[in-house]
C-alpha cells in the first residue's frame, strides 16, 4: 500500500452545548491515497462534515474540541502553527461546500474571488492571477469566461456558481479536494455535470474525499467508500466490495433504500426503521443498535472496526454476512 | 412497524412561556426592569411629596416666598448678584426633602416636586403614545400586507412619504397648526392644552416605524404554506388573521412597544423643549429642562436633574426592550436599528 | 449604475413633491384653522390679512393654492417672516445652511468612524471586557436627550472646568469655515462630539452585531478554506458585507438627523443654522419661517437619503437592479 496522502486517526470531535458535551466525531480514523477518490456516505448528522471541517481546522467556535491526529504528507495537521495550517488551506487541500448560492462572498466579482486564492499563496501579479482565473473559470466549463470573470456571484445560476466555487478550490493545484455534498443543492442534469466536472479533475491526478449521503453518488465516482453512523466508521472499503458484499447492517439499509431502474416494481421503498441518532443521544455500544433487526447482546459493547481490506464494525458472524442481509430483509417484509 | 417517542423528549413549552422564562433568566433585563418600576412608583407619589413632605404647589409661583434652611428662614429667590442685575437665582439645592431638596426654578417651583409631576407627564405620554403607535401601526401594517393590490399601494406610499419626513420636523408642523386650536378629526376631539395632543402627534409619527416591518413580515406570512392552506381549505380571513397572521406579528409588535416608549419619551422632552410639546401649566421633563436653561451656569441642578431622569428612564425602558426581542423576537428592528 | 442614480434620483424628486403636499395640507388644510391668520400673524390687521389671502389664493381651489405655496417658497423666494417684517425667509435658509451642513457632516464623519472602529473592535473582542462596554456605550447614546447632552458639555466646558481643563474651549457660537478654518474646527469641536457621542454607540453595536453573523456565514468558511488570514477575511469580507446595512441604515438617520438631534444641538450650542432658525421661530410660533425651514429641510433630507442610496448600491452589487 502506497504512502496515504492522507491518514486520519482517531478523530475526536465534540461540542460544548446547552444540553452538556456532544461527541459529534467519535474515534474515526480512514485514509486517503494519492490519486484516490474515497466516498463518504451517511445520513445528516453522522459527523461527515463535521469531520471534514476538523481535518482542515474550519471549526472555529470556542465551543468545539478536537482530538486525535490527522496526518497530512506524514504532518499533524492539528498541531502545525495558524500560519503554516493557512498554508496548507486552499494550497495543498481544498475544500468546496454545499450550497454554492452562499459560498461565495456577495460584494466581489467571480474573477476577483479566484484571483484572491491564487494570490493567497502565489507571489504572481494582478495581471497573471487575472489571467490564471480566466483559464480555470473556462477549465471547469463557464463559458465565455473572460468576461463571466467580471460578474458578481448573484448574476450566476446555482451550477454556475457551484463551478467558480470549485475553480476557486482547484486554482493552486491542490493534492486534495474535499467536497462537502457538492450536487446536493444543485437540479439532477447540473448534479450530473459537475460530477463529470470531478471525475475529470480526479483524471488529472489529485486525490479527492467526497461527502455525501447520495450513494449513487459514490457508485458512479469513488475508489474506496467510508460509510459513518452517529460520528462513528460503521463499514470501509473498495467500491466494488462494499456495494456488492455489504457488510454493516446500516449499508444494507443505505443500499436498499435507492430506488432501481429497472429492478421490481416496488409497493413502497425499504427504509431504515426508526430515526437516526442524535448527537449526544449515541449508545454506549453499537450506534446503529436501537435500529438494527439482527442486534443482540453483544451490540451493548462497543464494537471496533476490523478487516483486512473491507473493514466493518459490527458483532455479526462475518462468515454470512449475505445470507442475513436476506433473512433480515425477509423479517422486514414479513412485519 | 410503531415510532414511538424518544424517551428524553418532553413536551415542549409553548412559545410565550419559554420567552417569559428566558426573560426572567436575563438579569440585565430584570434589573432595568426594576429601575423602571422604580421611576414609575416615584412619579405616582408626586401629590403625596408635594403635598405631605415639601407642602409646596408646584405649579404656582413662588416669586416671593421663602423657605427654611439650617434653621433660617431665607427668601426663595434672590435678585441676581452677576450681570445687570435683572435675572434673579433661585435657591439651590438644600438636600433636605421637606425644603427644596433640589432648590427651586426661576419661578421658585419646587424642582423635585415638578420632576415627580413631569415623571407622570413624560411617562403618561411615552407609553400611551407608544401603544397608540404599535395598536395603530400593527392593524395598518397587517391590513396592508395581507389585503395586497390597490389597499397596500395606497398606504405604503403614505408610510413611505411620512417615513422620508424627518420625525421631529413632521411633529414641529403638526404641533405648530394645532397647538392653537387643538384636534378635530369626525368624533375624535383633542383640545389644545390637553396631554393628548403631543400623544396623538408623536403616535401618528412614529406609526411607519411599525406599521412598515410589520407589513413586510404579513407579506412573507402571506406566502408560507400553511397559510396557503388555510386560504385553500376555505377558512374565513377574519379566522386567519386572528389564528394564523396575528399570533406572528403580535410579539414583534411587544417587542416595540418598550423601545418605542423610549423613543416617545425622548421625542416628547425635545418637543417640550421647543416649546411645542406639552403645554404649561403642565409639567413635563422637558419642560423642565428648558426651564433650567437660563440658569444652567447657576443653578446647573434644575437641567441636570430631569435630563438624568429621561436618561435613566429610557435607558431602562431600552435595556429591558433588548431583553423582550431576545426572548420574543430576536430579528425585530426599529428604525434606526434601536 | 447611471441609470440606477437617475432613477433612484426621480424617486426622490416624487417623495418630495408628496411631502411639499404634505406639508400643504398641514398648513393650509387642517380643519378648523384659518391659514391667513396663521401666516399673517397674531394681532394681525385687517388689510394684512386680506393681502395674505390674496397671495396665497385661500380663496381659490386647492390645487391653486398648493403652487402658490410652492411658488412662494420656491421661485419668487418672498416668503416674509411676520416676526421681523421685511425680512425675507428664504435667504435666511440658505445662509443657516452652511452651519447646518459643517455640524452634520463632521459629527457624521465622527461617528462613522468611531461606530466603525469601536463595532469591529468589539467582534474581533467579543466574550472579553471591551466588548460589553461598547454595548454600554450605545445603550446611552440612543437614551440620552440630545439636547440635554450639549447643555451638560457646555455647563462642564464654559463654567465647572473652563478654569482648568477647558480653558482653551471658545465660547459657543460660529465662525466660518472660510473664516478661519481653525477657529471654525474649535467652535465645532463639542457640537460635533456631542452629536458624534449620540450614534457611535448604536452604530459601533449594530456593526458588531453584523460583523458576528457575517463571521459565521458559508462565504467567510470559503475564505477561512481559501487559507486566507484572519485579518483579511475579517476586514475584506466580513467587515465589508456588514458595511452594507450600516450605510442603509446611515442614509436613515443622517436624515432623522438633520431635522432631529441636530437641530437641538444647533439650539443648545448657539449655532446659527437652519435647527436654531426653527427653534426662535417655533418661540415665536412664526409660521413662513418654519414652513420655509421644514420644507427646505425636508428636500435636503430625501436628497441625502437619494445620495446614500447611492452609495448602497455603489457597495452591494446586488442592489443596482432592484
Amino acid at each position: 500500500m502506497p504512502e496515504p496522502l492522507l491518514d486520519v486517526r482517531d478523530l475526536r470531535v465534540c461540542f460544548r452545548t446547552r444540553q452538556g458535551l456532544v461527541t459529534a466525531v467519535d474515534g474515526l480514523s480512514f485514509s486517503v491515497a494519492p490519486g484516490e477518490v474515497l466516498g463518504v456516505v451517511g445520513e445528516s448528522g453522522s459527523g461527515k462534515s463535521v469531520s471534514m471541517l476538523a481535518v482542515l481546522r474550519l471549526l472555529t467556535s470556542p465551543n468545539v474540541t478536537v482530538s486525535g491526529e490527522v496526518l497530512f504528507r506524514g504532518r499533524d495537521l492539528l498541531a502545525l502553527p495558524d500560519k503554516e495550517m493557512r498554508a496548507v488551506r486552499g494550497r495543498e487541500i481544498a475544500m468546496v461546500f454545499q450550497d454554492p448560492m452562499t459560498a461565495l462572498t456577495p460584494v466581489y466579482t467571480v474573477g476577483w474571488q479566484i484571483a484572491e486564492a491564487i494570490r493567497a499563496h502565489e507571489q504572481v501579479s494582478r495581471k497573471e492571477a487575472h489571467a490564471r482565473a480566466v483559464r480555470l473559470l473556462s477549465d471547469v466549463g463557464i463559458p465565455d469566461a473572460a468576461s463571466r470573470l467580471n460578474a458578481y456571484p448573484h448574476e450566476f445560476s446555482g451550477g454556475m456558481r457551484q463551478r467558480a466555487v470549485i475553480a476557486m478550490a482547484l486554482s493552486c493545484s491542490p493534492s486534495l479536494l474535499i467536497a462537502d455534498e457538492p450536487t446536493t443543492a444543485l437540479d439532477v442534469t447540473v448534479q450530473a455535470q459537475i460530477l463529470d466536472l470531478m471525475r475529470e479533475l480526479n483524471a488529472g491526478g489529485s486525490a479527492m474525499v467526497l461527502i455525501t449521503h447520495d450513494m449513487g453518488v459514490v457508485s458512479q465516482i469513488a475508489d474506496r467508500v467510508l460509510v459513518m453512523y452517529g460520528g462513528r466508521a460503521a463499514e470501509e472499503g473498495p467500491r466494488r466490495a462494499v456495494f456488492h458484499g455489504p457488510r454493516h447492517p446500516y449499508t444494507w439499509g443505505l443500499l436498499d433504500s435507492v430506488p432501481r431502474v429497472g429492478g421490481p416494481r416496488l409497493r413502497r421503498l425499504p427504509t431504515i426503521a426508526g430515526v437516526p441518532v442524535a448527537p449526544g443521544g449515541i449508545p454506549e455500544g453499537c450506534a446503529f443498535a436501537p435500529r438494527c433487526r439482527l442486534r443482540h447482546d453483544l451490540c451493548e459493547e462497543r464494537p471496533v472496526l476490523s478487516g483486512d481490506t473491507h473493514l466493518d464494525a459490527c458483532w455479526l458472524p462475518s462468515g454470512d454476512r449475505a445470507g442475513l442481509r436476506v433473512s433480515a430483509r425477509d423479517t422486514e417484509a414479513a412485519s | 412497524m410503531t415510532l414511538s417517542p424518544s424517551p428524553g423528549a418532553r413536551r415542549s413549552p409553548g412559545p410565550w412561556r419559554t420567552a417569559a422564562g428566558d426573560l426572567l433568566r436575563n438579569r440585565t433585563a430584570l434589573a432595568a426592569a426594576a429601575v423602571l418600576l422604580l421611576v414609575v412608583l416615584a412619579s405616582l407619589c408626586a401629590p403625596l411629596y408635594a403635598d405631605h413632605i415639601a407642602h409646596t404647589d408646584p405649579f404656582q409661583s413662588h416669586v416671593s416666598g421663602t423657605t427654611v434652611v439650617d434653621g433660617k428662614t431665607v427668601p426663595v429667590l434672590t435678585p441676581s448678584s452677576t450681570g445687570l442685575g435683572l435675572g434673579v437665582t433661585p435657591i439651590g439645592p438644600t438636600w433636605d426633602p421637606a425644603h427644596y431638596f433640589l432648590g427651586a426654578d426661576n419661578q421658585g417651583r419646587d424642582v423635585l416636586a415638578r420632576l415627580l409631576y413631569g415623571g407622570r407627564t413624560s411617562l403618561f405620554i411615552g407609553f400611551t403614545a407608544a401603544l397608540l403607535t404599535c395598536v395603530v401601526g400593527t392593524l395598518v401594517g397587517v391590513v396592508a400586507g395581507y389585503a395586497g393590490g390597490v389597499v397596500d399601494a395606497v398606504i405604503s406610499r403614505v408610510l413611505d412619504v411620512v417615513w422620508a419626513f424627518p420625525v421631529y420636523l413632521l411633529a414641529i408642523c403638526l404641533s405648530v397648526v394645532l397647538l392653537t386650536n387643538g384636534l378635530k378629526l369626525g368624533p375624535v376631539t383633542v383640545d389644545a392644552g390637553s396631554l393628548w395632543l403631543p400623544v396623538t402627534i408623536i403616535a401618528a409619527i412614529y406609526v411607519p416605524y411599525i406599521a412598515r416591518p410589520l407589513r413586510g413580515q404579513v407579506l412573507v406570512l402571506r406566502n408560507k404554506e400553511y397559510i396557503q392552506a388555510a386560504v385553500g381549505s376555505g377558512a374565513p380571513t377574519p379566522r386567519i388573521l386572528r389564528r394564523e397572521v396575528l399570533p406572528n406579528v403580535v410579539p414583534t409588535a411587544i417587542v416595540f412597544v418598550p423601545l418605542m416608549t423610549a423613543l416617545a419619551m425622548l421625542t416628547e422632552s425635545a418637543l417640550s423643549f421647543l416649546s411645542v410639546g406639552v403645554q404649561p401649566p403642565d409639567a413635563s421633563w422637558g419642560t423642565i429642562i428648558e426651564d433650567g436653561l437660563g440658569l444652567l451656569y447657576t443653578r446647573p441642578a434644575v437641567t441636570i436633574a430631569p435630563g438624568l431622569l429621561i436618561a435613566l428612564t429610557t435607558a431602562a425602558l431600552n435595556v429591558l426592550g433588548d431583553g423582550v426581542r431576545d426572548a420574543l423576537d430576536p430579528s425585530a428592528r426599529l428604525r434606526g436599528g434601536v | 449604475m447611471l441609470v440606477f442614480a437617475l432613477k433612484r434620483f426621480a424617486s426622490a424628486l416624487l417623495v418630495m413633491f408628496a411631502i411639499s403636499v404634505l406639508v400643504f395640507l398641514i398648513f393650509f388644510a387642517t380643519p378648523g384653522v384659518d391659514p391667513a391668520a396663521r401666516i399673517a400673524g397674531r394681532n394681525a390687521d385687517p388689510a394684512t390679512l386680506a393681502q395674505v389671502r390674496h397671495s396665497f389664493g385661500l380663496d381659490r381651489p386647492m390645487p391653486i393654492r398648493y403652487l402658490l405655496m410652492m411658488r412662494h417658497l420656491l421661485i419668487d423666494r418672498d416668503l416674509e417672516s411676520f416676526v421681523n417684517r421685511g425680512s425675507r425667509v428664504i435667504p435666511q435658509i440658505i445662509q443657516a445652511t452652511p452651519v447646518t451642513l459643517s455640524l452634520v457632516i463632521g459629527a457624521a464623519l465622527i461617528w462613522m468612524t468611531a461606530g466603525i472602529l469601536m463595532g469591529t473592535a468589539a467582534a474581533t473582542l467579543r466574550g472579553r471586557a471591551a466588548d460589553p462596554l461598547i454595548m454600554l456605550v450605545g445603550v446611552v447614546g440612543v437614551s440620552l436627550p440630545a439636547y440635554w447632552l450639549g447643555e451638560v458639555v457646555n455647563l462642564l466646558t464654559q463654567k465647572q472646568l473652563h478654569d482648568s481643563l477647558f480653558s482653551w474651549v471658545p465660547p459657543p457660537g460660529y465662525v466660518g469655515l472660510g473664516q478661519d478654518p481653525g477657529q471654525w474646527a474649535l467652535h465645532m469641536l463639542f457640537p460635533w462630539l456631542t452629536l458624534a457621542l449620540l450614534y457611535a454607540g448604536i452604530y459601533a453595536r449594530l456593526l458588531r452585531g453584523e460583523v458576528v453573523t457575517a463571521l459565521n456565514e458559508d462565504y467567510v468558511r470559503t475564505a477561512r478554506a481559501k487559507g486566507l488570514s484572519e485579518r483579511r477575511i475579517l476586514l475584506r469580507h466580513a467587515l465589508r458585507c456588514s458595511l452594507i446595512p450600516i450605510v442603509s441604515l446611515f442614509g436613515l438617520d443622517f436624515g432623522a438627523l438633520v431635522g432631529g438631534a441636530a437641530l437641538l444641538t444647533e439650539v443648545v450650542f448657539g449655532l446659527p443654522g437652519i435647527g436654531k432658525l426653527t427653534f426662535d421661530a417655533l418661540q415665536n410660533l412664526d409660521l413662513p419661517v418654519i414652513m420655509g425651514t421644514v420644507l427646505y429641510a425636508a428636500f435636503f433630507v430625501v436628497l441625502a437619503n437619494a445620495l446614500v442610496d447611492i452609495l448602497y448600491a455603489r457597495l452591494d452589487p446586488r442592489a443596482r437592479h432592484a
